[in-house]
């Protein structure tokens, strides 16, 4: 049961929409929508992968926090020059918290931010020859380096630097790979296309290095796309993965290196999770390599379950039996946490805003919970987002595609959640009006929350705020109810 | 024109454009015969495309041009 009616639901947009100029008011219409299940296309109701209007509050980010940040940055053993003014790089670095096994500084890179640090001077005579330098200087200080890639700001796209030109050069004089990333800040939309631009990339220079090359294969190899290991989920799945009887082959890229991204064409199967991320090299290699893709969902026992099952079918039994083992392992345990949980937790509205897979994936592990999910959105979302999103939430629930500042604020004061999900930009803002507030992008500092241990996380996470007695001695400065304030008069 | 890419799913062909990431399933496609295979193609969404007609590709996904004729973008 959703918690406010189809025409309730209807009536609160065109309220929140009210607010704004006629012409604002009509393109931000169409970014709004009423979920219907029966439909089949979301092309009609809902427009998405849109600029986003001047002078409203918006959480996306850039086409270089989509590559630097989610595709580039994780690759452990691969140094990504953040080439251009520091501060990108600076504000960029470890903040998603990919966790990595390895020593950094000495085979691992992810938490240190290497930048040219673009001046003036670079601006005027270019930056090429401080590059190369850059690059020279990263062989001699971090000679275990598997690999550069230039992640491009924007000043670097504005000038015409030929980044292209000094990364081969360059791979040329360290014999290794360097890969230059056209991921200039003001590409695109949002960080959306950095995640296609990063793919492109990683097409065009690494995934074919090792094509020919020996490789010992299993038929039952995998590879985990789209897990950047945020607080360990990647490592949470590729437990289970491996507990059924496969072999995770490589990740990416969370804790993943450059020689598991070569080895990727020699699987049998890509397991794709962040669909919005990834989607683009898996059907990349589903054309040159035939190797076929499958999205799964390892949030929540139903949906895991549903995945393993899903993820066995493309194997022979062996494995079918194995999937079979895993779901009955872990089973018994999760129905304990559910048990706990649940009376705390059933009942309770959510509304998310997110990007990438989590708005339409975590559905089912708050469902799990007895939880409701009565709005959701994506802050860069395309339209194959949505047509998959509409399936996972139920009717006349609210979905909002890059919603601003002003509407996300007036959709909870009506909607009256229990719980937000949503980022570190939102999320002292709900604290503030005394909303329950869980940060899903970094998983607030906890997590795994993927796989069945991350389960047992997510439940506990979700209780501790969402029971926490602190929300009910808060109340804002300016809030004081009346009798207090007529007294004060008196 | 654009590069688009054919695979198959369950239900029949599926489209997909790379530059507006529109992936939906194709209703109908002009040729489907070994020696001919392209024309015009229906998308669920509305859209028609049109692919120069060819012989069939020995295997999808496959990367072909195609012309926007009609429908939503």
């Amino acid at each position: 049961m959703a918690a406010l009616t189809r025409e309730e639901t209807q009536a609160l947009i065109a309220e929140v929409l009210e607010v704004y100029p006629e012409k604002a008011k009509k393109d931000r219409a169409k970014h709004l929508m009423v979920n219907d299940k029966a439909l089949e296309s979301s092309k009609k109701c809902i427009t998405s992968n849109r600029k986003s209007l001047p002078g409203v509050m918006t959480m996306r980010g850039c086409a270089y926090a989509g590559s630097k940040g989610v595709v580039w940055g994780p690759i452990k053993d691969m140094i990504s020059i953040s080439h251009g003014p520091i501060g990108c790089g600076q504000y960029a670095r470890g903040g998603r918290r990919n966790y990595y096994v390895g020593t950094t500084g000495v085979d691992t890179f992810c938490e240190m931010n290497f930048t040219s640090d673009f001046q003036e001077k670079d601006i005027v005579f270019g930056g090429d020859k401080k590059l190369a330098k850059l690059m020279e200087e990263i062989e001699m200080l971090f000679p275990m380096n598997k690999g550069i890639s230039v992640q491009s700001e924007c000043p670097v796209g504005l000038i015409g630097d030929d980044i292209e030109a000094v990364s081969k050069k360059m791979a040329a004089q360290i014999n290794k790979p360097v890969v230059p990333v056209r991921c200039e800040g003001f590409r695109g939309v949002s960080q959306s296309l950095g995640h296609h631009i990063a793919n492109d990339s990683v097409r065009d220079w690494i995934l074919s290095n090792r094509d020919g090359q020996a490789f010992e294969k299993t038929p039952y190899d995998v590879a985990i796309l789209g897990d950047y290991n945020i607080g360990g989920d990647a490592w949470a799945s590729r437990i289970l993965l491996e507990e059924m009887g496969l072999r995770v082959v490589a990740q990416w890229s969370g804790d993943g290196t450059l020689a598991e991204m070569e080895n990727t064409p020699n699987v049998k199967l890509n397991l794709l999770h962040c669909y919005r991320s990834m989607n683009y090299i898996s059907r990349h290699m589903e054309e040159k390599y035939g190797i076929p893709w499958l999205e799964y969902n390892f949030f929540g026992p139903t949906k895991i379950a549903e995945s393993l099952r899903a993820i066995a079918s493309h194997f022979d039994d062996r494995i079918k039996e194995g999937a079979e083992r895993v779901i009955e392992r872990y089973t018994p345990e999760m129905n304990a946490v559910i048990a706990k949980f649940k009376p705390r937790l059933q009942g309770k509205k959510v509304m998310l805003y997110v990007g990438g897979l989590r708005p339409r994936h975590v559905v089912g592990a708050y469902e799990d919970l007895g939880m409701e999910v009565v709005g959701t959105g994506y802050e860069f979302a395309h339209n194959d987002d949505y047509d998959r999103t509409m399936k996972d939430m139920g009717d006349a629930t609210l979905i909002y595609d890059d919603v601003t500042g002003h509407e996300l604020d007036e959709f909870v004061k009506v909607m009256k959640p229990d719980l937000i999900g949503s980022g570190i930009k939102e999320k002292y803002v709900f604290h503030k009006m005394g909303v329950p507030f869980r940060q899903l992008h970094s998983w607030d500092y906890s997590g795994p929350y993927h796989g069945y241990d991350g389960f047992a996380i997510f439940a506990k996470d979700m209780d501790l705020t969402l029971n926490n007695p602190v929300w009910k001695m808060l109340k804002a400065p300016w809030l004081k109810d009346e009798a207090t304030a007529e007294k004060k008069v008196a | 024109m654009a590069n688009i890419m054919i695979r198959r799913s369950a239900e029949g062909y599926v489209f997909y454009m790379p530059k507006r990431d529109i992936e939906d399933q194709i209703t109908s496609m002009e040729f489907d015969t070994p020696e001919k295979w392209g024309g015009e193609i229906k998308l669920k969404n509305g859209g028609c495309y049109f692919i120069e007609p060819q012989s069939a590709p020995e295997r999808l996904p496959y990367s072909v041009r195609a012309k926007r004729i009609d429908g939503v973008e």
